[in-house]
């Protein structure tokens, strides 16, 4: 990074941390704060598409249909998280390259599970092995955001479940009194208003998804806890910035970050609430309106 | 049967031959000087030197991934990669899920080390990685076993005195033990384990194994082996 780097045996003090903390290694471990945002960053939106669906299904007048809805939130609930997460993305992986397999080989006369090799044609393989270890890393990437989202839909749509039916049942039949269609009372009346009742429960699952981040690295993706343990570790020598354990000085760093986001998140949910709670017939919106007039 | 041995093998050297020969070396990336990750975030060590020499001599190109100690042999076989070339020591228990190449490092003695000479090694709280050869040892020793996950938290334990010492390759310990200052002491004479290191290898990739297997050997015959080993742990003679 900087010109006097190119001899780190020669630096002390100031210089060398400098140098140490810009040095390859670490521009990885900073990058790695982005992955951990762009998790969140797509997580919390498709889990929310997953949880209005499952909410959507569960209500549903088609029995199939609310079977299926509730089925999801009762199963993804009741499984711990992490015998999830290292589930869902193995079994979609193979799962994916057992279709490929095929429709791309289907002159293929050898069976697929060996003993414990699981082999598919070349041809089948995702992402194919002559693919780049960028494609490789996104691809696992996306499994796990896959998985994260699968399990936080499925909270989700359980909080989504519960707001819905908070809407008072008043106001779904004046609008059916107005002519409204299910459908139309459905999107015009119950979802505007449904938000105020699910923020509380919506609020919880943003924090416990972002402490649940570092998951990513019982995944295999190099997240930041991953790069702490790694930088942490003592060093002999044959590195180039030698130094004893400092493990405790990067997780503490992580401490640092985890608490600053979540303190963060807590302030803007705060903001959001009371925005959501104008005009409402909840305890907030009440003491809203009193306190303007 | 050979018919079936005959298409399979075209098969794969058909589909090769259209995707172009990408290997992805598998390794853990945490074990100097075996493997390591360099301070610009890249593999490096002596499996490195020696694997992309394989691929060279074997007309292949190579990529490096790497995987943790825990999980590198399902993740092998389910074709995440396609070698393991991470220290690991050739036993009779991996070679029943996974194949081996020849070793390309002799059988390498394993050490106890601790912070001070009068541990008795039989009845200690012993250090060990997960799913090593010296995992096993030390179980089967009679002294108590606690596993880490990475190499690097087993010299921690023993600093920090949650364990009396540890159990790994010399290989691996002794430029610790050289920079601790004294801090750490070997109190053991060498343990033998293992029939040396290998490549490992998914059963059904046989055509990949012989050419690992074909380089190793040229390797050895040619004495580029022994001087890569001797140039990454302090001197030391190989002997191939």
């Amino acid at each position: 990074m900087f010109s006097y780097c190119a001899d780190p045996s020669t630096l002390d003090g100031f210089s060398w941390l400098a140098c140490y903390l810009t040095n390859g290694k670490h521009m990885a471990f900073w990058a790695s704060f982005g992955t951990v945002m762009v998790l969140l960053l797509i997580t919390a939106p498709a889990a929310l598409v997953f949880g209005f669906g499952g909410a959507m299904a569960a209500r549903s007048h088609i029995a199939p249909l609310r079977w299926l809805g509730k089925g999801y939130t009762a199963m993804v609930r009741g499984i711990p998280d992490i015998a999830f997460f290292l589930f869902v993305p193995i079994a979609l992986d193979q799962g994916i390259e057992w279709l490929r397999h095929k429709a791309k080989c289907p002159d293929w006369e050898e069976p697929i599970r060996q003993g414990s090799d699981f082999v598919v044609c070349a041809a089948a393989k995702l992402p194919l092995s002559s693919s780049p270890q960028w494609v490789h890393e996104t691809y696992g990437f996306f499994l796990a955001v896959l998985a994260f989202a699968i399990v936080f839909g499925a909270f989700s749509a359980n909080v989504l479940f519960g707001a819905m039916r908070a809407v008072p049942h008043a106001q779904m039949e004046t609008a059916q009194a107005y002519g409204m269609t299910d459908r139309q009372a459905f999107w015009r009346i119950l979802v505007p208003q449904m938000w105020i009742y699910a923020l509380p429960g919506l609020g919880n699952l943003w924090m416990i998804l972002i402490k649940a981040t570092p998951l990513l690295f019982l995944l295999g993706v190099e997240d930041i806890v991953y790069w702490a343990r790694e930088l942490g570790g003592a060093k002999t020598s044959i590195y180039a910035y030698p130094h004893p354990d400092w493990r405790l000085y990067y997780f503490l760093g992580l401490l640092v970050f985890y608490l600053g986001l979540t303190r963060v998140s807590e302030v803007a949910l705060d903001r959001l609430s009371r925005r959501l709670s104008h005009g409402q017939a909840t305890m907030a919106g009440e003491a809203q309106r009193k306190a303007a007039a | 049967m050979k018919k079936l041995v005959l298409t399979t093998a075209a098969l794969a050297l058909s589909a090769g031959m259209a995707l172009a020969d990408t290997i992805r070396m598998g390794t853990e990336g945490a074990y100097p000087p075996y493997n390591f990750i360099n301070d610009n975030g890249q593999v490096d060590g002596f499996e490195r030197e020696l694997g992309d020499e394989l691929c060279k001599r074997a007309g292949l190109t190579c990529e490096w991934v790497t995987n943790e100690w825990d999980s590198i042999i399902p993740n092998l076989v389910s074709g995440n990669y396609d070698t393991i070339i991470a220290g690991m020591s050739i036993t009779a228990e991996r070679d029943e899920v996974i194949d081996f190449t020849q070793n390309y490092f002799p059988p390498d003695p394993s050490v106890y080390v601790a912070t001070t000479a009068d541990v008795d090694v039989a009845s200690a709280v012993v250090a060990a990685q997960t799913g090593t050869i010296q995992a096993s040892h030390v179980a089967a020793s009679g002294a108590t076993l606690v596993e880490f996950a990475t190499p690097d938290e087993t010299i921690a334990a023993v600093k920090n005195g949650e364990v009396d010492a540890v159990l790994a390759d010399k290989g691996f310990l002794e430029p610790i033990v050289a920079e601790s200052g004294g801090a750490l002491v070997m109190i053991s004479d060498d343990v033998m384990l293992g029939d040396g290191i290998g490549m490992g290898l998914r059963e059904s990739d046989t055509e990949l194994k012989a050419k690992f297997d074909a380089a190793i050997g040229e390797m050895k015959a040619d004495g580029s082996l022994n001087a890569l080993i001797a140039k990454w742990f302090d001197g030391m003679d190989a002997g191939f």
